[in-house]
């Protein structure tokens, strides 16, 4: 028997799509039954009061949740969202409820010994209610108490070596692709690539010193899987900088509608597109129309790609990226709070990824960046704001790279330059009275 | 329920803490023909709508049985991945980007029983705990925010209005019939803790009453200097204020017409709710994109001003979606994202075919940007 009718809630059991709330009312009877034996922590019947908290946002139209306090574990600033509920003698359960991210593996790999470990921990010291993960990338645990949040820290660290992710002015727990591990796209390992900026900077992840959150989000290719160019403060988006490689056979196979050449990897295999045409699919598609197919023979002038992928992506057993790989830097991309939707900025076309030097000629582009908006950027001010504010040319003048053609779109529509005086020929220092002998007033 | 102590002592915070450790290593995590391949895939194909096969370049194949779930998910539940994992999988699993969870095999063979044995698994309510599909050009899982369930701000719920637009979407998950793929986000409030503004469709949530005043509390709980500068139109100054007691307290004044609704005063201020059952609601975007295939990422344009919060279902929600990607199907061609599509006809053509009001509150007035959208041109479509 539910502790809460839940009349609306219920309605969201049918349907095909797996229910949050068919799940929510089995955690609520697993924790009520109790046949492990486990000594709950928290409120066993809290995630029964979850739901009947729900159901009265339901009722309402409005949340019943209130602004975190300050709550966390000693020494960090984030890791820790406080989270109390608005009706605490109706749902005590839930009256403390807070939040924890803990930082996710890179790739979002795991073992079951792991999640098992963490559903334990989680069942005994929390709500056994979670994210899959958090929009940042974070494993999110939701709900425990206060009392609860460091037993929970000291079993992560000492016996399950794990450690929280970022909230608040932070850095966010970095966030890729599968990369490498999985993709024949990937111009670099995401993976490696994110795990070591999560670590060589867990002080700035940890301790809020910055004037707001910066998200670090990093796709191996220009498919961009994690959408880093849309919401990442610095994003790191794979290339090259050679020619796509071509094999003429394959090339064939697709133009002849082989079945094991399903045109891109068979996404498309339930529409009634008819058969794979070359000129139609891709050349006709292709942004900068730089390919030609003449005489079964595939010829790219590679001087003009941009890389866009459609072509690998329609041909991927055809066509393959580059060998001279790297990646490119896009910065200040953000949601709209506040001024606007803001898309990620070209700052560093091609950046080398060299795990040998510890990635040194990304780390620089990051600390120049970072030195800059954290002495002059406003309390809540991201940093594509920032930039905004003080202008492109300031960002390249504090990281040090050349302004070139591929920094913008197409160049500037007004002629408002604000030139430095010592841009000018003999400066801005003149004598008036000189001017005057052969101007007269 | 006694405390269990697990071995921190409060007496002494930094006895033996480790901190600054970051994430396990994900290599502890690949499954072994992962790591064997790494970095020399050769090419991969999508076998049927949810599997697919990635060959590397030693002739090696992992086959993927991709499933959707909700991002809510419960302990119990994700047990009961760890026992599939275990069962066919030698224990491995991982999760998607956008919350979907991935099995993998490394044999044609395995693919079978562990499709059948996903496909029976169903929650008590009838619907299926581990759907197989989300790949290519169809619909896959919605990312989205956490609304009702556990923030301070939504203008409406995340797992609800998921679930809701899941189910009338469901068959272009399992399916590829779609011009090209077709991405769902959905985030609770202005805020986007998952960024939605460059999806193909984009569930909002928004608040459309200005803030109420807490006068009483309001100095007590909140630095009113902060409150004042965190509102991005500038619309809220100090005043003084006489309580009916006739006690003077600090508090603050709203220029109502001058705000846009974004919560942000509240975030910084809790005496400034804005939440209310007829004031908020959704906003649906569309044609937006990440990728940078063979067009320019672009932001999603708002598309429908307002729908009301209509519990548990939102149907005026889910009918206006399933306008737009029925009409979408229709009308693209093959590789098309929706919002290349909406570019090539016109927007005008769009609101047509998508039988869609076009009402004042589309046409940009937020700041110099909006001077972009507007048309600079004689070339339209009557």
């Amino acid at each position: 028997m539910a502790k809460h009718e839940t009349p609306l809630l219920d309605q969201l059991e049918s349907g095909p799509w797996p229910s949050f709330v068919s799940d929510l009312k089995h955690q609520a009877e697993i924790r009520a039954k109790n046949e492990e034996g486990v000594e709950f922590q928290i409120p066993q019947d809290s995630v029964e009061d979850l739901l009947g908290v729900l159901e009265l946002s339901y009722k309402h139209g409005r949340t019943h949740w209130k602004h975190g306090g300050i709550v966390g574990v000693f020494g960090y600033g984030g890791g820790v969202i406080g989270r109390y509920c608005d009706q605490p003698k109706l749902f005590p359960g839930v009256e403390h409820f807070h939040t924890m991210r803990v930082a996710q593996p890179c790739g979002k790999y795991y073992k079951t010994d792991f999640l098992r470990q963490l559903t334990k921990l989680w069942d005994l010291r929390g709500s056994g209610v979670t994210n899959m993960h958090g929009s940042t990338g974070d494993i999110i645990l939701l709900g425990t108490t206060t009392p609860q949040l460091e037993e929970i820290f000291y079993t992560l660290t000492h016996e399950m070596n794990q450690d929280l992710g970022g909230s608040g002015s932070n850095l966010r727990t970095p966030a890729d692709c599968l990369g490498e591990s999985r993709c024949e796209y990937a111009c670099y390992d995401s993976n490696a690539l994110c795990h070591f900026l999560t670590n060589e900077f867990q002080d700035e992840l940890h301790r809020p010193a910055f004037p707001y959150k910066f998200k670090f989000k990093l796709d191996a290719c220009p498919n961009g899987c994690v959408a880093s160019i849309a919401r990442a403060d610095m994003s790191f988006i794979g290339t090259w900088r050679d020619g796509i490689k071509v094999d003429q056979d394959a090339v064939n196979k697709y133009v002849e509608n082989d079945p094991a050449y399903p045109p891109n990897a068979g996404a498309h295999k339930d529409g009634n597109w008819g058969p794979f045409d070359i000129e139609k699919e891709v050349l006709s598609l292709c942004p900068t129309k730089c390919m030609k197919f003449e005489n079964k023979t595939l010829k790219i002038d590679n001087a003009n790609c941009t890389r866009c992928m459609h072509c690998i992506n329609t041909m991927p057993r055809a066509l393959k990226i580059g060998d001279d790989r790297g990646l490119s830097i896009l910065v200040g991309a953000k949601a709209p709070i506040l001024d606007g939707a803001q898309m990620g900025s070209l700052l560093a076309p091609f950046v080398e990824v060299n795990p040998e030097n510890d990635y040194e000629a990304i780390t620089e582009v990051i600390e120049n960046v970072w030195d800059w908006w954290m002495e002059e950027g406003k309390n809540r001010e991201r940093l594509g704001e920032l930039i905004m504010r003080q202008g492109f040319q300031k960002l390249l003048e504090v990281t040090g790279i050349d302004p070139m053609p591929q920094h913008v779109a197409y160049p500037r529509t007004n002629p408002y330059i604000f030139w430095k005086e010592d841009e000018v020929e003999g400066g801005w220092e003149r004598d008036v009275a000189e001017y005057r002998k052969h101007h007269l007033r | 329920m006694a405390f269990i102590s697990s071995g921190y002592n409060p007496e002494k915070p930094m006895e033996n803490r480790i901190t600054d450790i970051g994430p396990r290593h994900y290599e502890e995590f690949y499954p072994e023909v992962i790591k064997k391949n790494k970095g020399k895939w050769s090419h991969h194909e999508i076998l049927e709508p949810g599997v697919m096969v990635h060959v590397g370049e030693s002739g090696d194949e992992v086959y993927t049985v991709r499933v959707g779930g909700a991002r809510l998910m419960s302990t119990s539940l994700i047990n009961e991945i760890c026992d599939i994992a275990d069962k066919h999988c030698d224990g491995h699993v991982r999760f998607t980007t956008r919350n979907n969870i991935e099995f993998m095999v490394d044999s044609k063979d395995k693919v079978e029983p562990l499709k059948n044995d996903l496909n029976t698994r169903k929650f008590a309510g009838g619907s299926y705990k581990f759907p197989v599909g989300g790949t290519g050009a169809g619909i896959t899982n919605i990312v989205h925010t956490q609304g009702w369930i556990h923030c301070h701000t939504p203008a409406t719920d995340g797992s609800g209005t998921v679930k809701a637009a899941m189910d009338v979407l469901f068959d272009d998950f399992q399916k590829m019939r779609l011009p090209a793929q077709l991405r769902v986000s959905m985030a609770c409030c202005l805020n986007m803790c998952g960024a939605v503004h460059c999806s193909d469709i984009a569930i909002l949530g928004y608040h459309r009453k200005p803030p109420m005043i807490d006068h009483e509390y309001l100095d007590r709980l909140c630095e009113i200097p902060l409150a004042i500068a965190s509102c991005p139109t500038a619309a809220i100054k100090p005043t003084k204020v006489t309580l009916e007691d006739g006690k003077e307290v600090k508090s603050v004044e709203i220029k109502n017409e001058r705000c846009m609704f974004c919560g942000n005063c509240y975030t910084m201020c809790p005496s400034l709710p804005l939440a209310d059952t007829q004031g908020d609601g959704i906003v649906l975007m569309a044609g937006g994109k990440v990728s940078n295939r063979i067009s320019d990422p672009k932001f999603s344009k708002v598309v429908v001003a307002f729908l009301p919060n209509e519990m548990p279902r939102w149907p005026s929600m889910t009918d206006a979606i399933m306008k737009m990607v029925n009409a979408y199907v229709q009308g693209a061609n093959k590789y098309e994202r929706l919002g290349d599509w909406a570019d090539r006809i016109g927007w005008e053509k769009f609101f047509e075919v998508c039988e869609l009001d076009f009402t004042h509150h589309l046409i940009d007035d937020f700041r110099q940007q909006a001077y972009m959208s507007w048309r600079q041109s004689t070339q339209f479509k009557f």
